[in-house]
C-alpha cells in the first residue's frame, strides 16, 4: 500500500524492524508509559462520544486510530515547544498536560477556548482549518527574534492541506527558515472527501517543492512517529529549519458525531486498518520484548476508567454559564459597545450582574 | 509646542520610527517594507536603521502576514502589518476576522492580540481597479476588532503609535489621496485620545460627519457654504469602531441637522450606523433627517470617472441644501 517510503519502526504484528535512518532510543519503560498515554485518550474519547450521545455535549471530534500520532509527537515535544492544535488534537492536549475536562469545555459549548494556552504551551483550538499553521510559523519567526532553543508544531490533516493558509505557511516557514514543525495527520478522510482528492502524489512529498525535508511515517506506529518528530523538532531548535512530516494513519471513527462514514466508505477498509491498530501492536511487544504482565495492563486500564468517571463528572457539573460572561473578554481594553451590552442584560435581570 | 511641517506619509514613518524605538517588541512586516519603503514610502528607511528582522519583508501573500503576526503577537510582539492596497486585504479576511479579532476572547483573555493592520483605503489618486476601495465597514461590523482612520499629518503621528500601544487589534485606514499633503504635527503631545472624535471646524447649521479623505473635501464645503450663508460645523469620526457618538451628538444637538460623508456606498455603512446612532440619541433636536453622501452602490469605477463617484463638494452641499430645506 504504501511501500518503504514509510518510515515504520514496529509492524502491525507488534514486531521490530530496522530503518536506515532512524531507531527506536526508549527504554521499556518510557514505552509502556506511550502504551498507557494512547490507552487514556481513547479511553477519553469512547467516554466522551458517550457523553455526547446522552446529550451531555454538543459535539465530539474522535481521534480513535489516531493515538500513536498525536502521542507520538505529544511526548517528542520539550517543554518549552508550543503547539498549535485543531479541534481532534486531544493526544497533543494530553500530552501538554492539558485537563481532560478543559479539553471538554468547547464541546460542552460552554466556551470558546477552555484552557489557559501559555500555561500549557499548547494554543486554543483552531476549528477554521489550516489557520493554526500560519500561527505556529508566526511563533516560531518570534522565537528565532528571542534566540531561543524552542520550536512550534503544527497541527492539521489532509483535508486542511488543501487551505491556502497551510501553503502560504510553507513558503513563510521555508523563506524564513522558521523552527516549525509541520505535522500533518493524514487520516485518509476529510469528512467524506477522501485524501486522493487533496492531493495526487503523497503529502509529504509537497515539502520539497517548498525547500523543506517531508518524511512519511506509520501514524500507527508510536514509536516511528516519536522517532521522527523528536529529529524535526530538535532539527529546528538548532536552526535546521521547518520540516513536514505526514503522519499516515486512519480515523476510525466519523469525522464528528455529527457524521455517519457509513454513507461514503465500506466496511473492508476500516477492517483492513483495525489490524493496524496502533495500541494493540505496542502491546504485542511490551508482551514479547518486556514480559509485562496482565496485571500492569489491568492497571492501566483501572486508571483510564477512573479518569472516565471523573472526566463525567467534571463535566456533568459544568453548568450553563452566566450569560453576561460573553462580554469578557471580547476585548482588553474598555469598549462602549460591550458596556451597552452589558447594561443592557443586567436591565433585563437575566444575569446576576455580578461583573 | 514642537512643531514641524511634514507629509502624512512622513508623519506616519516618523510615528512608526518612534513607536520602534518605544518598544524593541514592534515589528514591521509587508510587502516590499524594507528596501523599499513600502509602495507609497511610509516605511522608508525603516529596516536600514532597525534592520531586517523588525521590518520585514513578506512573500507576497496577505493572509499569512496577518497570520504570522498572530504567532508573533502569542509571542510577545507587535507587529504593524501593512496591506499594500485596500483591495488586497480580502485574502487576509479570515484570518483578520476569525483570528485577530477572537483570539483575546477563545484565549479567555491570555492571549493580547496587540497588532495593527494598516491599509490605504480610498480613492482618489487615478489608480486600476482593486487600489481604492472603502473596506472599513466590513471590520466596523467584526466584534474584537477597532477601526481608525486618520486624517491630517498630526493624527497619522499619534494615532499610529497610540494603535501599536493599544492591547486590542486595530484596522488602521490611511486616506492615501492624502499621504503627499503637509500639515503641522506637533511632537511633543497627542491632540486627543485614539478613539475620539474632534470637532474640525466650528459651525450652527448643520454638523457635516465624516472621516479620512472625506474631511478635507467637507471643509471645502463649508468655506463655500459659509460664502452662501450657511454656517456648516465639521466633525471628523477618527473612531470607526467604536464610534465616539458624545462628540457628534453635542453637536447635531445645537445643529439640529445631520448630514454623513463617506467614500463607501452606504448600504451598511459607518454612515449609517452614525445615522442610526444619532436619530436615537437626538431625535428631539432634529429639524431634518439625517442624509448620508456616500459613494454609488457599483464596484468602485475606473478611475476616469472616480470623481464622479467619490464625494465631491457639489454633492455635499446639495445634501446641506436638503436637510435645510426641512426648515418650515
Amino acid at each position: 500500500m504504501i511501500g518503504e517510503e514509510l518510515v515504520q519502526l514496529l509492524t502491525p504484528e507488534g514486531e521490530r524492524v530496522a530503518h536506515p535512518e532512524y531507531e527506536s532510543t526508549l527504554s521499556g519503560e518510557e514505552i509502556f508509559g506511550l502504551y498507557r498515554d494512547m490507552v487514556i485518550v481513547r479511553r477519553l474519547c469512547t467516554e466522551s462520544t458517550s457523553l455526547q450521545r446522552q446529550g451531555q455535549l454538543a459535539l465530539w471530534a474522535p481521534i480513535q486510530g489516531q493515538e500513536a500520532a498525536q502521542i507520538g509527537a505529544g511526548r517528542a515535544l520539550n517543554p518549552m515547544d508550543f503547539t498549535f492544535p485543531t479541534y481532534r488534537e486531544h493526544g497533543i492536549a494530553w500530552c501538554r498536560g492539558v485537563p481532560p475536562e478543559n479539553m471538554l469545555r468547547l464541546f460542552r459549548a460552554v466556551s470558546n477556548g477552555g484552557w489557559d494556552p501559555q500555561k500549557y504551551r499548547h494554543s486554543v483550538p483552531s476549528v477554521v482549518l489550516g489557520t493554526q499553521t500560519l500561527h505556529a510559523v508566526g511563533y516560531a519567526m518570534g522565537i528565532q527574534r528571542d534566540g531561543a532553543e524552542e520550536a512550534a508544531m503544527a497541527f492539521f490533516g489532509d483535508g486542511a492541506s488543501s487551505q491556502g493558509d497551510v501553503l502560504e505557511a510553507f513558503v513563510w516557514a521555508a523563506s524564513f527558515n522558521a523552527p516549525v514543525v509541520f505535522f500533518c495527520q493524514n487520516n485518509q478522510w476529510g469528512i467524506s472527501t477522501p485524501s486522493t482528492v487533496q492531493s495526487k502524489i503523497p503529502l509529504y512529498h509537497r515539502a520539497h517543492g517548498f525547500g523543506f525535508p517531508g518524511v512519511r511515517v506509520d501514524g500507527n506506529d508510536v514509536l516511528a512517529v516519536y522517532e521522527v518528530s523528536k529529529r524535526a523538532l530538535e532539527s529546528a531548535r538548532v536552526g535546521g529549519g521547518p520540516t513536514l512530516i505526514e503522519a499516515y494513519t486512519y480515523r476510525m471513527g466519523a469525522h464528528t458525531t455529527s457524521d455517519d462514514p457509513t454513507r461514503y466508505r465500506i466496511d473492508a477498509e476500516v477492517e483492513v486498518w483495525k489490524h493496524r491498530d496502533p495500541i494493540e501492536r505496542v502491546k504485542s511487544l511490551l508482551v514479547r520484548e518486556y514480559h509485562v504482565k496482565t496485571a500492569k495492563f489491568d492497571e492501566v486500564t483501572a486508571e483510564a476508567e477512573s479518569m472516565a468517571l471523573k472526566l463525567r463528572e467534571d463535566v456533568l457539573a459544568m453548568d450553563r454559564p452566566d450569560p453576561i460572561t460573553m462580554f469578557d473578554n471580547a476585548y482588553a481594553a474598555p469598549h462602549p459597545l460591550i458596556e451597552e451590552g452589558r447594561r443592557e442584560m443586567i436591565e433585563l435581570g437575566v444575569s446576576g450582574g455580578s461583573h | 509646542m514642537a512643531t514641524t511641517t511634514m507629509t502624512m506619509a512622513k508623519a506616519l514613518n516618523e510615528g512608526l520610527r518612534r513607536a520602534m524605538e518605544k518598544n524593541k517588541k514592534v515589528l514591521i512586516m509587508g510587502e516590499d517594507v524594507g528596501k523599499l519603503g513600502g509602495v507609497f514610502r511610509v516605511t522608508d528607511g525603516l529596516q536600514k536603521d532597525f534592520g531586517e528582522d523588525r521590518v520585514i519583508d513578506a512573500p507576497l501573500a496577505e493572509s499569512a502576514i496577518v497570520g504570522t503576526a498572530v504567532g508573533l503577537a502569542i509571542r510577545g510582539y507587535r507587529t504593524v502589518c501593512e496591506i499594500q492596497f485596500d483591495g488586497f486585504v480580502y485574502p487576509a479576511f479570515d484570518q483578520i476576522v476569525s483570528q485577530v479579532a477572537k483570539l483575546h476572547k477563545r484565549s479567555d483573555g491570555v492571549y493580547t492580540m496587540g497588532l495593527v493592520i494598516r491599509i490605504p483605503f480610498q480613492g482618489g489618486i487615478g489608480a486600476i481597479e482593486h487600489h481604492s476601495e472603502s473596506p472599513e465597514a466590513y471590520f466596523a461590523a467584526t466584534a474584537g476588532l477597532r477601526v481608525v482612520s486618520c486624517s491630517t499629518p498630526n493624527d497619522a503621528y499619534w494615532m499610529i503609535q497610540q494603535s501599536i500601544e493599544h492591547d486590542d487589534p486595530i484596522v488602521f485606514c490611511e486616506p492615501k489621496s492624502r499621504y503627499w499633503e503637509k500639515g503641522e504635527v506637533d511632537l511633543e503631545s497627542p491632540p486627543v485620545g485614539l478613539f475620539d472624535a474632534v470637532v474640525r471646524r466650528e459651525g450652527t447649521d448643520v454638523t457635516v460627519i465624516g472621516y479620512g479623505s472625506s474631511i478635507k473635501t467637507i471643509l471645502r464645503a463649508a468655506d463655500t457654504a459659509a460664502v452662501e450663508g450657511t454656517s456648516l460645523e465639521v466633525v471628523d469620526a477618527r473612531s470607526l469602531a467604536p464610534l465616539e457618538l458624545d462628540t457628534m451628538a453635542t453637536s447635531l444637538e445645537k445643529t439640529g441637522r445631520l448630514v454623513v460623508v463617506q467614500e463607501a456606498p452606504h448600504m451598511a455603512s459607518i454612515g449609517s450606523e452614525i445615522v442610526a446612532e444619532l436619530s436615537e440619541r437626538c431625535f428631539y433636536s432634529l429639524r431634518a433627517p439625517g442624509v448620508r453622501v456616500s459613494g454609488y452602490h457599483v464596484p468602485y469605477p475606473p478611475s476616469r470617472i472616480e470623481e464622479d463617484y467619490r464625494p465631491t463638494v457639489d454633492r455635499i452641499l446639495d445634501a446641506v441644501d436638503r436637510v435645510m430645506g426641512f426648515e418650515s
